[in-house]
């Protein structure tokens, strides 16, 4: 099967030797012995700008190109990568592969058997208009110096903190299945905080902006589609009242939480509990080990009927979205909690067979030429309900409760029970209406009572693409981008700390 | 090609008014397994060229940094040009100044060090053993072993060369119960596993899964905790991260005074604890130069090779220092003191090894990792985060049971102040943030009212 999407990969990547080190590298893996041998080139470029006060602090431009070569031999794993693009350079790494399996099979007890998948070829693009790596850095710094400036100058504004980060990725994957793939995709994410500070008492608050990391070019901060300037216009003024604002009476309530807040819980509580490598134990000395464990699947009450959690790899401008996985499996869509009731894990080749899988969903990746792919994160996402309410009708039928906007600080234990997150503002609702900010919230739950407690999942003009660029896993550590989806939902009776009052003796 | 001659060949190319070079040479090695299995293996090698191009003179000074991986000279060539660029264009940067003066130090032509599986030849026979002997007592053994060397060679136009090379290993172990109702944790770091003792993580991975054969349930509560080494350096790391002088002046962060300035000065707690950096402390030895690939709030790419030397940050319980740059010493006043890539705690008189430190606590919580810890206020830097792989009843000075984990909500700053015994300090590896800091030494704390917020049925 091939693939072809629009836009074209990068000359400066399909220059690189692919084919002609793809080729040596295999056939040494072959001649080796191996049952499974890949090759992975990959170029990752990043852009990182950084504004202090309007101010340049820190600009940094990263190149990241390097390869690496993958093997399974005699059921164990052989790993090894390099930089130098020599042909005897690429023929040495595949040996050292097959070393590492040699040396390594006295501590392997555990076959390596991988689920098979048809062979692809093809390229495939992100969905972007404009390249970041095309628009000088002039333009760029310009246009985030000119924000920045904005809310430095409205009143209440103490100090204005802004990132842009922007990364674009090529990969080229090659195995001795016959799969051969080129792969670009560019992201980014452009960060404004602003600080507000009491000089009397020296008390102080912050507030960022809420604008997700996207699949997406430049276009993002210069064409319409999300609403920067109705954001930046209303960040000063919301902070100031935050500053202001009462602290939270702990206690319980009733909680309309924001896309924008909503998807690192899906994240944290969802996202993270379903891969199947952790269910397993295979993260349990670093990430952790996950409550949902294969022996509940298809009867674990993850959460209220209204609870439908899909996986894919698939949408546009998903961050964790490509053609084909690094293991070269196809890129798809699948459930993970249907009605309430967990119905499937994140998969990847090694892990799939372990609970009876006869195919990969395809969510291997590696986050860099140097890193082991490993199972990531698909896109997990919460669906809106079709003829669900609007955020402004779920906030009227609550009567004592929060409207929760914004990620802020997200800690979730080695199981993924129990969670405390914040956000970027609290508003108390009363009566079905809102009535000003408070501050100083915390949520903290554990994760089958929140989302059993989901009363209210909002419609599809509620839903919101939010995600991340630095979810940590694995060791050595990887760190990889996702896209959550979630409308608004309202959860019943939820337990919220006083910040202030948790650090007070 | 050899670093020094990239570092050589990139300065060579210098068309504006000052250049500074840094490459660096990596290779890793690593093993990973769960439930008494390889799970993951592999190698690595990477050489990486970071150039900071610096345009203009006076307040007119700009720098442009461009990195990139590195496979032959062509790519040399194109960095140069890509931070010459960046620097031309480029507006002044605020953090502009003479870039480092300073000799060639005698080893900056030698080859990089290297590591290679070689490193593990003693330790993968070892745990090879202790899988076996793990299963034969119904224990899952889960962890990971990695070894890294990076050689860094940094040169600049004003003609200072140095090199060092800095050793990085670590080895962690979770062991559960069969039934993976018990879980506990060991951890080392080290710079090259010849100091790794299996038989020694074994015994403490025993000791602990015995601890739990008798479980209790406790309440949310504030609670007398003895935190373990690893724990007070998560704890210590984290807020050594946001002790940036600038930020403290200007109002934002928990070090700042209000009204204005800093707290420096400022006695946090009577307990009479130092915390300190050091590049020669023993075992944990790091670059004794400043080496900065962007700037930020605690370092600027002008800085690059400052030298470095021991820092007191909290000096007898007072609050003495905060990581500076040459620009944030200027706009705040203060004393030149960069970042250290290692950190020391230490409590003056402290005689008491871990065990007499348990043996001498009437009842308490015996902790042995802290998890997910991240920022809930940074005005009191309240830090949340879950206990992790064994809470253990301490009663009369021994352990009776484990207990439930929590979920925490505790601030660093804070708890110093709190303190109310300490062990003689060791080398130790901070669990959460080992991916980014090994480098720590660090006694076990007794701590009062630690505020166990709600509990985790993690298990």
């Amino acid at each position: 099967m091939t693939k072809q999407a629009p836009g074209t990969i990068d000359d400066e990547f399909l220059a690189l030797p692919l084919q002609a080190l793809a080729d040596a590298a295999l056939q040494t893996a072959r001649d080796g012995g191996a049952s499974y041998a890949a090759f992975r080139m990959e170029r990752i470029l990043g852009s990182s700008i950084r504004l202090r006060d309007a101010e340049v602090e820190g600009v940094n431009d990263t190149e990241d190109v390097g390869y690496s070569v993958r093997v399974i031999l005699d059921g164990t794993w052989g790993f090894a990568a390099d930089v130098d693009r020599s042909p005897e350079a690429v023929v040495r790494t595949a040996r050292r592969a097959l070393d590492v399996a040699r040396v390594s099979a006295p501590v392997n007890t555990e076959p390596v058997d991988l689920t098979p998948e048809q062979a692809h070829q093809g390229t495939w693009c992100s969905s972007y208009r404009i390249d970041p790596w095309s628009v000088p850095q002039d333009d760029k710094i310009a246009l985030l110096q000119a924000w920045s400036r904005q809310l430095l100058d409205a009143p209440g504004v103490d100090h204005v903190d802004t990132s842009f980060l922007a990364v674009k990725e090529n990969k080229f994957y090659a195995d001795l299945s016959g799969t051969v793939t080129t792969q670009q995709r560019i992201r980014l994410h452009p960060e404004f905080d602003a600080v507000a500070i009491d000089p009397a008492s020296g008390a102080f608050e912050t507030m960022g902006t809420v604008a997700p990391p996207v699949g997406r070019g430049w276009e993002f901060l210069t064409e319409p589609g999300y609403d920067w300037a109705d954001e930046l216009g209303q960040l000063p003024g919301w902070l100031v009242e935050k500053l202001k604002a009462p602290g939270i009476e702990p206690g319980r309530y009733d909680l309309v939480i924001d896309p924008s807040n909503l998807w690192l819980t899906i994240h944290e509580s969802i996202g993270h509990a379903t891969e199947l490598d952790r269910a397993l134990g295979y993260e349990a000395n670093y990430a952790g080990m996950s409550f949902a464990t294969p022996d509940q699947l298809g009867t674990l009450q993850y959460g209220s009927s209204l609870m439908h959690i899909t996986g894919d790899r698939t949408v546009e401008h998903g961050l964790s979205t490509v053609a084909w996985d690094d293991e070269g499996v196809e890129g798809q869509m699948f459930d993970i909690v249907k009605d309430g009731v967990l119905v499937g894990y994140q998969l990847d080749r090694r892990i799939a067979p372990r609970v009876g899988y006869d195919r990969s969903n395809g969510c291997a990746f590696a986050d860099s030429p140097g890193h082991v792919p490993i199972q990531r994160m698909a896109n997990v996402s919460l669906q809106p309900v079709a003829d669900g309410p609007s955020t402004e009708q779920m906030i009227e039928g609550v009567d004592d409760g929060l409207y929760i906007v914004g990620d802020k600080s997200w800690s979730i234990d080695m199981q993924r029970y129990n969670f405390q997150f914040t956000g970027q503002r609290f508003f108390r609702i009363r009566g079905g209406k809102i009535q000003g900010q408070v501050k100083d919230v915390a949520y903290q739950a554990t994760t089958t009572d929140f989302w059993g407690s989901m009363g209210v999942v909002g419609g599809p003009d509620t839903y919101v693409l939010g995600g991340a660029f630095n979810c940590g896993k694995a060791q050595p550590g990887q760190v990889a981008p996702v896209s959550h989806g979630a409308p608004s939902a309202t959860f019943t009776q939820v337990n919220v700390l006083n910040t202030t009052a948790e650090g007070a003796r | 090609m050899n670093p020094h001659e990239i570092v050589e060949s990139a300065l060579a190319q210098c068309t504006v008014d000052d250049m500074t070079v840094l490459c660096q040479e990596h290779s890793q090695t690593n093993l990973r397994w769960a439930a008494n299995t390889l799970t993951t293996n592999g190698v690595m090698r990477s050489l990486d060229l970071t150039v900071i191009a610096v345009a203009g003179s006076g307040a007119g000074r700009a720098a442009g940094v461009a990195s990139a991986s590195v496979a032959d000279v062509s790519d040399v060539t194109a960095i140069v040009e890509r931070a010459e660029a960046a620097a031309r264009s480029s507006a002044p940067s605020p953090d502009a100044a003479d870039i480092v003066a300073g000799e060639a130090s005698d080893d900056f032509a030698q080859h990089p060090a290297q590591t290679s599986p070689d490193v593990f030849s003693q330790f993968a026979p070892a745990l090879g053993d202790w899988f076996g002997r793990a299963a034969g007592a119904d224990i899952e053994l889960f962890g990971f072993a990695e070894h890294d060397i990076t050689t860094t060679y940094l040169g600049n136009s004003a003609g200072l060369r140095r090199r060092h090379v800095q050793p990085t290993g670590r080895v962690e172990v979770t062991g559960k119960s069969a039934s993976r109702s018990r879980s506990t944790w060991a951890g080392r770091s080290t710079r090259d596993f010849q100091d790794i003792d299996v038989a020694d993580l074994d015994t403490q991975v025993r000791t602990r899964l015995g601890w739990a054969e008798r479980s209790l349930s406790l309440d949310p509560g504030r609670y007398e905790v003895l935190l373990p080494p690893t724990a007070v350096a998560d704890l210590m790391v984290y807020q050594y991260w946001t002790a940036a002088a600038r930020d403290a002046a200007e109002g934002r962060t928990v070090f700042s005074k209000p009204g204005g300035g800093t707290r420096i000065g400022e006695r946090l707690t009577e307990s009479p604890l130092s915390l300190f950096s050091d590049p020669q402390y023993p075992g944990m030895q790091c670059a004794p130069f400043a080496i900065a690939h962007a700037s930020g709030s605690t370092e600027s790419v002008f800085d690059n090779g400052l030298p470095l030397e021991r820092t007191n940050w909290i000096d007898h319980g007072a609050l003495s220092a905060l990581g500076q740059t040459r620009h944030s010493a200027d706009l705040t006043g203060g004393a030149l003191t960069p970042m250290i890539d290692n950190l020391a705690l230490e409590v003056d008189g402290a005689s008491s090894s871990i065990t007499d430190l348990i043996e001498h606590t009437e009842r308490g919580l015996l902790l042995t990792t802290l998890w997910y810890i991240r920022e809930v206020d940074p005005q009191t830097l309240l830090l949340t985060g879950l206990t992790r792989d064994g809470v253990y009843l301490v009663e009369g000075g021994e352990v009776v049971g484990a207990v439930n984990n929590f979920r925490f909500n505790e601030s660093p700053v804070d708890l110093l102040s709190r303190v109310t015994g300490a062990s003689t300090t060791e080398i130790s590896l901070p669990r959460e943030w080992s991916d980014f800091f090994t480098r720590a030494a660090m006694p076990m704390l007794r701590v009062a009212d630690f505020n166990m917020s709600t509990v985790s049925q993690a298990s």
